[in-house]
C-alpha cells in the first residue's frame, strides 16, 4: 500500500520536462504546416497522448504511486478508448 | 449515563446513538447504516410512487381510445415512471441501500473508506430527486421524451427537458462518488484474513459495479450537459443541419446506459449469490466462476451498448459486431445461473422467504434474459423493436431481476439491521401473490409484442384489447401482493419479535455480530477472519 507522499522530484527533472512539452508543442506547431492526409489526426493525438503522459507522470506523480493506481488509470483510459473506438465502428462504416 | 440506559442504548445498537437530535441525527450522519437506511427508505418511496404511475398507465391501457388520461398526459406519465424507476429507485437501489448497510460490515470494516463523501452521496440524490419532481410542475411541465431524452425531440420540445436533464447529471455524480467510497473501502478497508477470495459475492458484486459506476457514468453526465446546451445555446452537436449528428446522442446516452442495465442488476446477482448458499446449507458452487463473471458482466457489457440502435440507421458493421458482442455478455450470466443450480443441487433446502425471492429472481431472469438474445440477434430485433415484447423482455430483467433481488434483500438483511423479524407466513404469501400478478403482467406484454403493438402510444387497435385488459388485472394482482409485502415488513421491522444475531444460519461477517449492529459494527478489536465466507462447517452451523 503506498506511504505517505514523500517523494521530492528535484526541479532539474520538472526542468527538463517543461522543456521536453515545450519542444512536443513546437513539434506539433510544425507538423501541421504539412498536409499528411489520414496521418493528421493521429500524429496530432499521438504527440498530445505522449505530453499528456508526461505531465500525469511526472507533474501528477503517478511515476511513483502503487501499481493499483497506475492499473486504474490504465483501466479508465482502456474504457475510454473502447467507447470511442467502438463508436466509430459505426461513424466509419456509414 | 447510567448503566441502564447504557445497556438499552447497547442493545438497540446503532439505533441508540446519534450525533444530533431527532431527524438530524440521521440527515447529518456518517454512519453507513444510517445512511443506508436514508437511502432504502428514500427508494423504496420512489418505487411506490413509479408503481402507483405504472398501474395508472395500465389502467389507460385498459380499452382503446382515450380511457382515463390524454395522450400528452400518457407520455408524461410513461415518461415520469421510466426516470423514477431508473434513476431513482434500480440503479441506486441494492447498491446504495443495501451495500451501504451492509458491505462495510462483510468485509471487517467499521465504515466506508469517505463516510462524509457517502453522506453528500445521499444529499446528491436527494437534490437530484427534487429537481427531478420540481421539473414535473414548472416551466414547460413534464418532460415527454420518454427516459431516454432522444433528439432531436428532447432538443425541440417545450417541456421541462432542461431540468430533467440537469436532475439526471447531479444524480449521476451520486452515483460515481457512491462507486469511488465502495471501490476505496473494499480495497483498503477489508480486516486481517479477509483475503481477496474470502470476500462475500455479493461484496465482490458491488466491486463490479462501483467500476462500472466510476467509468460509464461521466459519460451521461457529458451527455445530458450536452442536450442541455442543444436546448438552450443552441449548440447543433445534434442537429444535421448544422452538421451535427442524432445518432451521436443515442451512442453517448446508451454507452452509460447499458452498462447502467448492469449496475442494476449485478448488485442484485450479488444478492441471490450471498443468499443461495446460507439457504440451501452449502458453500457456494464456483465461488470463483462467480467472481470472474462479476468483472466479465462489467467488462462485456460495457460493449454492446448500440444493440439499442440497431434500427437507428447505424452501419451495417455495427450492427454486426455488437450483436455478436450481445451474445458474448448472455456466457457470464449463464454462468451465474448454473452455479446457482449447482449450489442448490443436493442442498438441505430451507424455503424461507428471502430463498423464495431468490429462486423467483432465477425464473424470471432467465426468461428476461432468453428474451434480451431474441433482441440481441440483430435480424429478430428489427421486428420486435420498439414493441411492447421489449416492455416485457426490461420488466422481467429489471423487476423480476433486480426487483426480486431487493425483495429478497430486504427479507434477508433487514431483521439484522432493525433486530425484529417479519411474519414469515405472510411473506410467502405475499410472494406467491407478486409471482402471479408478475407473470400475468409481463408475459400478456411480451404476447401483445409479438403480435405488433407498438409501445409509447396511449392507444391501441381493438385487437389487442384482450391481452391488454388481461395485462391490466395483472397489474393489480401485483399491487396487491406488493402492498402484502410491504404491510408485512414494515409492521415486523417495527413490532416483530427480536430476532437473534444469525437467524438464517449465515458465515459471513454481518452474522457474527449483533442484531442491530453497535455504531462501528465491532468490538473494541477487529475481527480475524479465518474461514471463506460460505464455509459453514468452520463457522459452526454445520
Amino acid at each position: 500500500m503506498s506511504e505517505e507522499h514523500a517523494h521530492i522530484v528535484p526541479y532539474k527533472t520538472f526542468a527538463i520536462v517543461w522543456i521536453a512539452l515545450l519542444f512536443l508543442t513546437g513539434t506539433t506547431i510544425a507538423v501541421a504546416q504539412y498536409d499528411l492526409g489520414a496521418m493528421n489526426v493521429w500524429v496530432a493525438l499521438g504527440i498530445a497522448t505522449v505530453k499528456a503522459g508526461l505531465v500525469v507522470a511526472v507533474f501528477m506523480h503517478m511515476k511513483h504511486e502503487s501499481i493499483l493506481f497506475k492499473l486504474s488509470l490504465l483501466t479508465a483510459l482502456t474504457m475510454l478508448a473502447i467507447f470511442i473506438g467502438f463508436t466509430f465502428l459505426d461513424v466509419l462504416y456509414r | 449515563m447510567s448503566e441502564t440506559t447504557a445497556t438499552a442504548a447497547n442493545d438497540r445498537g446503532f439505533w441508540g446513538e446519534a450525533n444530533y437530535p431527532g431527524i438530524f441525527g440521521w440527515i447529518f450522519s456518517t454512519d453507513h447504516k444510517r445512511i443506508g437506511l436514508l437511502y432504502f427508505w428514500s427508494v423504496l418511496t420512489f418505487f411506490c410512487v413509479g408503481v402507483l404511475l405504472g398501474l395508472l398507465l395500465r389502467l389507460e391501457l385498459f380499452a382503446p381510445g382515450e380511457t382515463i388520461m390524454s395522450a400528452q398526459t400518457y407520455n408524461a406519465t410513461f415518461t415520469l415512471h421510466g426516470v423514477i424507476m431508473i434513476f431513482l429507485f434500480i440503479i441506486p437501489g441494492i447498491p446504495a441501500a443495501f451495500g451501504n448497510l451492509i458491505m462495510p460490515i462483510q468485509i471487517g470494516a467499521r465504515d466506508v473508506s469517505f463516510p462524509k463523501l457517502n453522506l453528500f452521496s445521499w444529499w446528491l440524490y436527494i437534490t437530484g430527486a427534487t429537481l427531478a419532481v420540481t421539473s414535473l410542475f414548472t416551466g414547460g411541465g413534464p418532460p415527454d421524451t420518454g427516459w431516454t431524452f432522444y433528439v432531436p425531440f428532447s432538443a425541440q420540445t417545450s417541456t421541462n427537458v432542461s431540468l430533467a436533464a440537469v436532475a439526471v447529471f447531479i444524480l449521476g455524480f451520486s452515483s460515481i462518488l457512491t462507486g469511488l467510497n465502495f471501490v476505496t473501502t473494499i480495497h483498503r478497508l477489508r480486516t486481517k484474513g479477509m483475503t481477496w477470495m474470502r470476500i462475500p459475492l455479493f461484496t465482490w458484486s458491488l466491486y463490479a459495479t462501483a467500476w462500472i459506476q466510476i467509468l460509464a457514468t461521466p459519460v451521461i453526465g457529458i451527455t445530458v450537459a450536452l442536450l442541455f446546451a442543444e436546448r438552450v445555446l443552441g449548440t447543433g452537436l445534434f442537429d444535421p443541419a448544422q452538421g451535427g449528428d442524432p445518432i451521436m446522442f443515442q451512442h453517448l446516452f446508451w454507452i452509460y446506459s447499458h452498462p447502467a442495465v448492469y449496475i442494476m442488476v449485478l448488485p442484485g446477482m450479488g444478492v441471490i449469490s450471498d443468499i443461495i448458499p446460507v439457504f440451501s446449507r452449502k458453500p457456494a458452487f464456483g465461488y470463483k466462476a462467480i467472481v470472474v463473471s462479476s468483472m466479465a458482466i462489467a467488462f462485456a457489457g460495457s460493449l454492446v451498448w448500440a444493440h439499442h440502435m440497431y434500427t437507428s440507421g447505424i452501419s451495417d458493421m455495427a450492427v454486426m459486431i455488437f450483436s455478436f458482442l450481445t451474445f458474448i455478455v448472455a456466457i457470464p450470466s449463464a454462468i451465474k445461473v448454473f452455479n446457482w443450480l449447482a449450489t442448490l443441487y443436493e442442498g438441505s433446502i430451507l424455503l424461507d422467504p428471502p430463498l423464495l425471492y431468490a429462486l423467483s429472481f432465477i425464473l424470471l431472469f432467465t426468461i428476461g434474459g432468453l428474451s434480451g438474445l431474441v433482441l440481441g440477434a440483430a435480424a429478430a430485433d428489427v421486428h420486435v423493436h420498439d414493441t411492447y415484447f421489449v416492455v416485457g423482455h426490461f420488466h422481467f430483467v429489471m423487476f423480476g431481476g433486480t426487483g426480486m433481488a431487493f425483495f429478497a434483500a430486504m427479507h434477508y438483511w433487514l431483521p439484522k439491521i432493525y433486530g425484529r423479524m417479519y411474519d414469515k407466513t405472510v411473506a410467502t404469501v405475499a410472494w406467491g401473490v407478486i409471482i402471479v400478478g408478475f407473470l400475468i403482467l409481463y408475459i400478456s406484454m411480451k404476447v401483445v409484442g409479438m403480435m405488433g403493438m407498438p409501445r409509447r402510444y396511449y392507444d391501441y387497435v381493438p385487437e389487442f384489447t384482450g391481452l391488454n385488459q388481461l395485462a391490466t388485472v395483472g397489474s393489480w394482482i401485483l399491487a396487491i401482493g406488493l402492498i402484502l409485502m410491504f404491510v408485512n415488513i414494515i409492521h415486523g421491522l417495527f413490532k416483530g419479535d427480536p430476532v437473534e444475531a444469525n437467524p438464517w444460519g449465515g458465515a459471513s461477517l454481518e452474522w457474527q455480530i449483533p442484531s442491530p449492529p453497535p455504531t462501528e459494527n465491532f468490538g473494541e478489536e477487529d475481527p480475524v477472519v479465518t474461514h471463506g465466507p460460505y464455509d459453514f462447517k468452520k463457522a459452526g452451523i454445520l
